[in-house]
């Protein structure tokens, strides 16, 4: 049987159009786009077609984006980049609890460096309330980071409201996009922000190359700093074959986001009933209504999701309990501490996220089969048995 | 028409070889490494084979290894890991003649308050180690010097300065960019505690790096966020290139004994030919003491600028400068810490060799340039003026 892949955001397989474009451009070798010769030329002409495609995609102008190593670099340059750059103003940085380790962390070792921040709360279905932005801004205030969607929970915020809170109180607003860009029709001009991070393995694009977009006007120091490469924003070779592919994802994505929309609202609907249907004591997180289309976040109570992955990987089925890149640490998602989740129905989240090549057939296989797995584990548990 | 490549020193060809590792994870192999299921599991297994490939090459420890997005990544990051790591110290060593992945670095963070020596070179691009001893205080935090200059192609003598380096207790990186794959390195026994690679100066793609961190040495990451690459580099592990890397460097090390004598017969023909036919030309650096696919070569009285592009009409690519400069019209800052006479600086060509050269490319060098440089002398006030 083939293998099904409901962890879509952790890993995604490239659309046939983005490895043919890779495999062309490898087969090709150009040049080092920084050189003077024709290959080089070449070369950069690459990365100016797919820089505008990359713009396209979310509305900028293509000189207002660079091209980074991955989301992770992108989110990292612009929170180092605009605390540096600022720090004559003040040292107060605003975020949310329930950023990605990729805010959280380079967040946490401004503080090691004498920065001041403040994290603003969630309500229980993890929106961030304008207002409590707007409330914790401070005459030292640099820089607001919030993410645009939650990757564990998909929850969207209310990005417009906060940049505008953000403008009016000249605040520089950074808001870490990956989990939406390629997902749903974003916008950097209608939502106002200064700085928004991206990722091409969001949207069937390669992994190792990630995009920042950088408003015009916006002080930021580089966080990679070597040659003249981006406009001396971000030293270092281009990733050429990662950035054709990744121009070639976006322009695709673009074109196709009405019709990936419906699939996935189709798939969302199955999979959602299904869960219903099929298993009791369950709880979605997130928000009902502004949530990505993409990804549902499901407590399972009695279990232990590691458990569930494990069983469902026995049976070809990939699923994840948070993202990839925390699976390392045993530690409940602080996502989920945050919207309220004890500890114990924390543990047993999933975190299930699909994507334009996932059919009904893969859903309906995954459902008979976590249905099984969950019976299973249940009748192993003490806490169901008491119920 | 023939095309010869000779600017390897920018980036190189990627490998036959390379590619056909790197082809299956742009396919099927696509999961995230580090992912619970099986679709990352199975992933998993490549990077550490990858891993200990570099680490064969450096006769290192694979846990010793790192992937970054790039070789100025790697710089960096060894640079700011230790900054961070000795807070209380404040003062940098490096050279005038890093690549400006260091240089720029360290220039940066001069304005931020550190203090900062850059060691000149002699005449050949020489060090004088009594300067380098006499600049080390109790207040230097790291030690950065390259291991092999990637305009002139020379070599440090990086175990004597190590030596002296890890004498004093303080940390020594060294940026190893143009060495790897071209001359044998020994971690075990050099006195090194970080060094720089890049993927594409020795046949694996643009937009893969390594940094080399020894066993026991402080360092705190660049990129922060998951903790991927054992909590060293965050970021989503850019698998077709790391594949890539680990190809590219088994193949350095089974071709490097052969190589590495054939190239350097080939360099030194087109030297020996090149001097013979072209008057008032010289060689930059040390000639005892270079790598043996490099030559940096300054003829009187033109600009390098229109060698390069009358050789690229010719099909040969070489370059005058560094390609992260070429954007710049400065003359090179390498040439100029060694003093060559202004009159040569804007005349100098460099060729770099790998291992797809061949004796016909040599010929057909030495049969173009001679006239090049003629017609260019012809129009040249400079020249006129001298003669």
């Amino acid at each position: 049987m083939n293998p099904i892949n409901f962890d879509y955001i952790s890993s995604n397989p490239l659309l046939p159009e983005v490895k043919n474009a890779m495999i062309e451009a490898i087969k090709k070798d150009y040049g080092n786009p920084s050189s003077a010769h024709q290959l080089g030329e070449e070369a950069a002409e690459e990365i100016e077609k797919a820089r505008e495609k990359v713009a396209k995609l979310i509305n900028a102008s293509p000189d207002e984006i660079i091209f980074t190593s991955c989301g992770t670099e992108s989110n990292n340059h612009a929170i180092k980049g605009v605390a540096f750059a600022k720090k004559d103003k003040g040292k107060h940085i605003l975020t949310s609890d329930i950023e990605h380790n990729a805010v959280l962390k380079p967040i946490r070792t401004l503080r090691t460096l004498g920065y001041d921040t403040t994290s603003v709360s969630v309500d229980q279905f993890g929106r961030i309330k304008p207002d409590d932005v707007l409330k914790a801004i401070r005459d030292e205030t640099i820089l607001i980071s919030i993410m645009h969607s939650n990757n564990e929970i998909g929850t969207i915020q209310p990005i417009k409201e906060i940049a505008n809170i953000a403008r009016e109180k000249k605040v520089t607003f950074h808001c870490d996009a990956v989990a939406s860009v390629g997902v749903i029709p974003v916008d950097v001009h209608d939502l106002g922000v200064d700085l928004f991070s991206f990722a091409a393995n969001q949207f069937n694009g390669p992994s190792g190359v990630g995009g920042l977009y950088i408003r015009k006007g916006t002080s930021l120091w580089p966080l990679l700093d070597g040659g003249g490469q981006e406009n001396k924003r971000r030293g270092g070779t281009e990733n050429l074959i990662g950035i054709i592919g990744m121009g070639v994802a976006a322009e695709i994505t673009r074109k196709d986001m009405e019709s990936r929309l419906t699939h996935f609202k189709m798939i969302k609907e199955r999979l959602t009933n299904g869960l219903k249907e099929n298993i009791d004591d369950i709880i979605f997180n997130g928000h009902p209504e502004y949530a990505l289309p993409n990804l549902i976040s499901l407590s399972i109570k009695y279990i232990e999701g590691e458990s569930i992955v494990l069983m469902l990987d026995e049976k070809d089925i990939a699923v994840a309990t948070k993202s990839a890149c925390a699976s390392g640490s045993l530690r409940a998602s602080h996502v989920l501490i945050a919207i309220g989740r004890d500890y114990a129905d924390a543990q047993g989240t999933l975190v299930i996220t699909y994507g334009r090549d996932t059919s009904e057939t893969d859903v309906d296989r995954f459902l008979e089969a976590l249905k099984k797995s969950v019976d299973t584990l249940r009748k192993m548990s003490p806490l169901y048995q008491k119920k | 028409m023939k095309e010869v490549y000779a600017d390897n020193n920018a980036t190189t060809r990627v490998a036959p070889e390379v590619k056909e590792a790197m082809l299956p994870f742009f396919e099927d192999l696509y999961g995230n490494p580090s992912s619970m299921h099986h679709f990352g599991a199975q992933v998993e297994k490549h990077l550490i084979y990858a891993r200990e490939q570099v680490a064969s090459l450096l006769n290192a420890d694979p846990e010793e290894i790192v992937f970054t997005s790039c070789g100025t990544e790697s710089d960096n990051a060894a640079i700011h890991g230790t900054l961070a790591s000795y807070p209380e110290k404040r003062h940098i060593v490096t050279t005038k003649v890093e690549h400006n992945a260091v240089l720029h670095y360290c220039r940066h963070l001069q304005k931020n308050g550190y203090k900062v020596t850059e060691l000149a070179v002699d005449r050949l691009g020489r060090l004088n180690l009594d300067e380098l001893q006499n600049s080390l205080s109790d207040d230097t935090a790291i030690v950065s010097i390259m291991y092999a200059n990637n305009e002139t192609g020379v070599v440090f003598p990086i175990e004597q300065i190590g030596q002296i380096v890890k004498d004093r207790g303080i940390v020594f990186h060294t940026d190893a960019v143009q060495a790897g794959g071209k001359i044998p390195l020994n971690l075990s026994t050099l006195p090194v505690d970080f060094l720089s690679l890049s993927g594409h100066k020795l046949h694996a793609p643009k937009g893969v790096g390594v940094l080399y961190i020894r066993k026991g040495t402080r360092f705190s990451p660049l990129l922060i966020g998951g903790h991927q690459e054992h909590g060293r580099r965050a970021g989503t592990e850019n698998v077709p290139y790391i594949v890539g890397i680990g190809k590219a460097c088994e193949l350095a090390q089974s071709y490097m004994e052969e190589e590495r004598i054939r190239i350097g017969n080939l360099r030194d023909r087109l030297e020996i030919e090149l001097l013979k036919s072209i008057p008032k030309a010289r060689v930059n650096g040390d000639q005892g003491n270079r790598l043996p696919n490099t030559l940096n070569i300054s003829f009187e009285s033109v600009e390098g600028e229109s060698i390069l592009l009358l050789l690229s009409k010719e099909g040969i690519g070489a370059s005058s400068g560094s390609a992260c400069t070429s954007g710049s019209l400065e003359p090179s800052h390498v040439l100029r810490a060694m003093g060559v006479p202004f009159n040569a600086i804007h005349g100098s060509v460099r060729f770099s060799l790998s291992r797809y050269n061949t004796e016909g490319d040599i010929s057909y060098i030495i049969e173009k340039l001679p006239s090049i440089i003629g017609r260019l002398r012809e129009m040249s006030p400079f020249w006129s003026a001298l003669s």
